[in-house]
């Protein structure tokens, strides 16, 4: 591993500015949060920041109620506590499920709701620095088209990238509408999600929209009542610690047998978390049938693109869709 | 992740920083490399050796300690992040000469075999029967919004962070059992 200077940051403005002044320099800065990400990639040589700045304890670690009905969630905020917080609990039970569904104890114990949305892909190409990855050295060719795509994306990946975002619980936050509080070098702004990952294009180097200095400071959940009837369901190769095939977050509004709004998204389909726009238009007025559900979950997959190892992921999630917003319709 | 975290020189001087670190209720004054895990720290430089280096990646679970009374894997820890922390390894579990009763439960349910995991695996399980107590769901509760109850498939789940290489699974959720419930 590189020597790095470390930086613990007491405030935000110079958190920004260390991590800015850090960049300028040609040093390389990051932030750093729980860290059960990036030391792991910088020990295995994927990234090498000069220097790291710590921000876990700047005061982004409480969950505030917000007019309305919404949460207001620090990124700093552990995704343990996140997973355990009444509020979340019984607002967004798919959310509290994500977070839960992800990693294992020690790890959402220090993992935090930042981080989380900017953990890197889990494709083995970028983690293997003896392999070529445009995502990790740009213009250096994917070799996962023909080699190893089996857990890889089937949606929306481009020529140069099929690599997916590992992230559970950035699925129902795209569900949700979510919004990133950011602050950086111009001063704060927000992003909504599904808007906030990128898709590859020709730079997936970049997975977010964030520039650098950019320092996600907190994630604002809207109020949206329905989403107490929701649910997050995960499809992935053993029962317990693994990242995920597939997986769905919904949340139903039903009314006399009809759906009269919805929210569904996709995780382990694409470089950003999917966010079913076509599923729930075609859903919204709808009965809220097995055949309606599977012909939403078919508009909304008719998209796909997958590769020769990986195209089982289509029937996949049209079928865990379909049993997820079944769960709901049956939800006592 | 945000910056470029790709430039710069390569090769570089070590950059050290002085600490104060608490382990088991001492403090003990070192020295450390910014890049040195919690995990490295207390096997190479503190003599604590009971938390193992299994994966090296936050994958088994064998380097498991307590920061602040939270399992975590000590070899994802930067030491300096740490400095102002309470840590707990499996050497800080027993009280007065007495065993934890943890550990004495796992003694007793024989819930181990070659022993490399059994530090990371006690930690784990201290920490976890807390969470129960604290109300924390898993992914197999069946009402997120409900509370837990520590049965089987519970401590599985809940212990997933922790490999047994030797398979002593069976036993390890008995001892746990017996002292959670």
């Amino acid at each position: 591993m590189r020597p790095f200077a470390y930086e613990r940051a007491t405030d935000v403005r110079s958190a920004v500015a260390a991590c800015a002044a850090g960049t300028a320099d040609g040093a390389g800065a990051v932030y750093l949060g729980g860290g059960t990400n990036l030391v792991d990639l910088m020990r295995l040589g994927v990234v090498s920041p000069g220097v790291l700045v710590d921000v876990t304890r700047l005061p982004f670690d409480g969950i505030e109620e917000t007019a309305g009905g919404g949460l207001l969630i620090g990124a700093g905020v552990r995704n343990s506590d996140l997973a355990a917080h009444p509020l979340v609990r019984r607002r967004y039970p798919m959310l509290a499920q994500a977070v839960v569904a992800g990693a294992s104890g020690q790890i959402r114990n220090m993992a935090t709701v930042g981080g989380n949305l900017l953990q890197r892909t889990r494709c083995s190409y970028f983690q293997d620095v003896s392999k070529p990855c445009n995502k990790r050295v740009p213009g250096s060719g994917c070799p996962a088209r023909r080699g190893d795509h089996r857990n890889l994306a089937v949606i929306g990946q481009s020529e140069a990238c099929v690599a997916t975002h590992p992230s559970d619980m950035a699925v129902p936050l795209a569900a949700l509408g979510a919004v990133v509080h950011i602050e950086g070098p111009g001063g704060p702004r927000q992003v909504p999600m599904p808007g906030f990952h990128r898709l590859p294009g020709d730079a997936p180097e970049r997975d977010t929209v964030l520039e650098p200095g950019d320092l996600v400071t907190a994630v604002e959940v809207p109020p949206l009542p329905f989403a107490a009837r929701s649910r997050y369901r995960k499809v992935r190769d053993r029962v317990s610690f693994a990242f995920a095939v597939v997986s769905v977050a919904a949340a139903l509004d039903l009314e006399d047998g009809m759906v009269r709004d919805c929210r569904i998204a996709l995780g382990g389909v694409a470089h950003i978390p999917w966010r079913a726009d076509r599923a729930e238009s075609a859903l919204r007025g709808s009965p809220a049938t097995e055949a309606a559900f599977a012909q939403a979950a078919a508009e909304e997959l008719a998209m796909a693109t997958p590769l020769p190892h990986n195209a089982f992921k289509v029937p996949l999630a049209r079928n865990v869709v379909v049993r997820t917003l079944l769960d709901l319709v049956e939800a006592p | 992740m945000n910056g470029e975290g790709n430039s710069g020189p390569v090769f570089a001087d070590p950059i050290t920083a002085d600490i104060l670190l608490s382990v088991n209720g001492d403090e003990r004054p070192i020295t450390v490399d910014t890049r040195e895990t919690l995990l490295d720290t207390l096997r190479e430089h503190l003599d604590l050796i009971g938390a193992k280096k299994g994966c090296d990646h936050g994958q088994c679970g064998a380097c498991t300690v307590l920061v602040d009374g939270r399992r975590v894997k000590s070899c994802l820890t930067l030491t300096v992040t740490v400095d102002d922390r309470e840590i707990t390894t499996v050497e800080g579990l027993a009280a007065d000469g007495a065993l934890h009763p943890m550990q004495a439960a796992f003694v007793e349910r024989d819930a181990f075999q070659c022993g490399y995991c059994t530090p990371g695996q006690l930690c784990s399980a201290v920490a976890m029967v807390r969470e129960v107590a604290d109300g924390w769901p898993s992914a197999v509760t069946a009402d997120v919004s409900g509370p837990a109850v520590l049965d089987d498939d519970e401590i599985r789940e809940r212990m997933s962070g922790n490999l047994c290489r030797c398979g002593a699974y069976v036993n390890i959720v008995a001892a746990i059992k017996q002292v959670g419930s």
